[in-house]
């Protein structure tokens, strides 16, 4: 898991964040291998946003591609930021949580299937509101059922960041990737100074959120799995590389975090470096 | 633990109603109040999350979940399943009246979102490990908080009150994330069923196992107690009888119409899901 690029490397480099999320599906599957399901043509779209005056996109902002991983049968479900938000809505919902049980289903006939979710989300489409929140519920089912046959696989790139219920989402995968411009968080900065008041967060200090949820930050308190350059290869190698024999998954390890827990003292609670200290991952290579 | 006359709230009251007290167990803050409780011809395990003004994490003071309310749900459905191993699977119920999910800078850096997901995972795990899993709606279901306690649940059911709201945000953040005025978001939730707060309109989604009506959830009588303990006992029986997974949410009448999209992704997927 390095996480610094050879200098020839910074030449060659190709964003991945700069992808559209058809083209990150297409980086991270094997070369020609890539197949969209419900592609445009379908015209699945959100029967919900017309209905505000809100113009719908044919694909609802979720792609879904099967392919292959390393030579092994795959489905990438990747979420574009640059609609909505990334939001998830009951159509763009549906999509993910009915790829992940298909690849439950073809698991469970023997048939093992490589998910992997490219987040790039504020959460749930708040002009969807309740169906939104009902399909990450079905989500969340999935990815739980699913993980304990095939490693499922999480990458937050930026720059939207991954937060709301699908904050929850990338905690359960067996794997979660970040880059240094990822953000993993539950509660936007906006709700929490709603929320809270603006002496709980200021949400126009972004050296302060990026401290706190920032994709550095969270690799190094061991909320992530890896931390890598964003460059499309690198992320591709990076999901190839998580095969067989994932360690427990950190949404199962609840006295480890419960112990954590009792050493902070909410009145004086550590500063984002000394977190960092404190919850080290003790394995450089691993949780 | 006991009566504890410093906690309150409406999960607390039908915590109490439908437990009587019995058999509360310990192994946490005790904003998780944990209890066996006769259900019908078995034992079922009862959970609620309730507030707690002293809290001693200040952003989880209002019956948030907070960022110990949520890891401790994850001990204590773990621990449920780790007893019952071998042996029948314990009904489980989940009280919920939960405002939201504690929003806070230490929560953030803490992760609130790693321990609201270990809730899930925890209420998911039981599920696929054949307990029955039923949820009762009995004040707020909000976000974050309903996704960590209850949204799991084989069945759902709700009390009919203008009391019991479901939804993704809170008004006011609402209202400031979407750019509206919080009058606007109401109106908008009268004609777009899935932006509503109401019980009565979560229902026209198809996600709710059943609607309790006629039963005061304020404030619950005998008769009240008895008529939910009858609707719970009914809803695990059906539980134990259908599938782990929760396809039973596409099923209903009222989701077929109103989550029809829903149901015409997945067909679509399973059509194209292996190439031609």
């Amino acid at each position: 898991m390095s996480t610094a690029a050879p200098h020839e490397r910074l030449l060659t480099r190709h964003s991945f964040i700069e992808l559209p999320a058809r083209e990150r599906a297409r980086a991270i599957l094997d070369a020609d291998s890539f197949r969209e399901l419900l592609g445009p043509f379908d015209r699945l779209k959100s029967p919900w946003l017309p209905l505000q005056g809100i113009v719908a996109q044919s694909d609802d902002g979720v792609v879904i591609a099967r392919g292959r991983i390393g030579g092994r049968p795959a489905v990438v479900a990747a979420i574009e930021g640059a609609f909505q938000g990334g939001s998830i809505g009951e159509v763009s919902g549906a999509k993910v949580a009915g790829a992940l049980e298909l690849a439950l289903r073809d698991c469970e006939r023997g048939h093992p299937v490589l998910p992997v979710l490219l987040l790039e989300t504020g959460g749930v489409r708040l002009q969807e509101a309740n169906l939104g929140l009902a399909a990450i519920a079905e989500i969340h089912s999935a990815i739980v059922a699913l993980r304990r046959r095939v490693p499922v696989v999480a990458v937050v790139a930026g720059m939207v960041g991954c937060f709301g219920g699908m904050s929850l989402a990338a905690a359960l995968c067996s794997t979660l990737i970040v880059t240094r411009q990822a953000r993993l968080g539950m509660n936007g900065p906006e709700v929490i100074e709603q929320e809270a008041g603006i002496t709980e967060l200021d949400s126009t200090d972004h050296a302060l959120i990026w401290s706190l949820v920032g994709g550095e930050q969270r690799y190094a308190t061991g909320l992530a799995d890896a931390l890598v350059d964003d460059d499309a290869e690198a992320i591709a190698a990076q999901v190839r590389s998580v095969v067989e024999g994932v360690a427990a998954p950190r949404s199962e390890q609840v006295e480890c975090y419960l112990e954590r827990l009792a050493h902070i003292d909410p009145a004086n609670p550590p500063e984002p470096r000394a977190l960092r200290a404190l919850w080290a991952r003790e394995d450089p290579d691993g949780r | 633990m006991g009566a504890d006359p410093s906690l309150s709230g409406r999960g607390l009251r039908w915590f109490e109603a439908l437990t009587g007290l019995e058999g509360l167990l310990d192994g946490g803050p005790r904003t998780v109040r944990v209890a066996d409780s006769r259900l019908g011809e078995e034992i079922a395990r009862f959970i609620a999350v309730v507030a707690d003004p002293a809290n001693r994490f200040p952003r989880a003071r209002q019956g948030e979940l907070g960022l110990e309310e949520a890891w401790t749900l994850a001990r204590q459905l773990r621990r449920t399943v780790a007893e019952d191993l071998g042996a029948r699977a314990r009904a489980i119920v989940a009280v919920v009246d939960v405002s939201s999910q504690a929003y806070g800078r230490r929560e953030e850096l803490l992760g609130i979102h790693l321990a609201c997901a270990a809730a899930a995972d925890a209420y998911a795990s039981a599920r696929l490990a054949g307990h029955p899993i039923v949820a009762l709606l009995v004040g707020k279901a909000m976000s974050g908080a309903f996704l960590a306690h209850g949204y799991q649940a084989n069945r759902i059911l709700a009390l009919d009150s203008t009391e019991v709201l479901v939804h993704a945000m809170s008004k006011q953040a609402a209202a400031r994330v979407t750019r509206r005025p919080v009058e606007a978001l109401e109106q908008l939730g009268e004609r777009i069923v899935p932006m509503a707060y109401g019980v009565r309109a979560f229902a026209r989604l198809g996600l709710l196992h059943g609607l309790i009506e006629g039963v005061n959830a304020a404030a619950p009588g005998a008769d009240d107690i008895e008529r939910v303990r009858r609707e719970l006992a009914a809803a695990i029986d059906d539980a134990r009888a259908g599938a782990r997974d929760l396809a039973a949410r596409l099923t209903s009448p009222a989701a077929r119409e109103t989550r029809a999209a829903s149901i015409a992704v997945r067909r679509r997927l399973t059509e194209q899901w292996d190439a031609p």
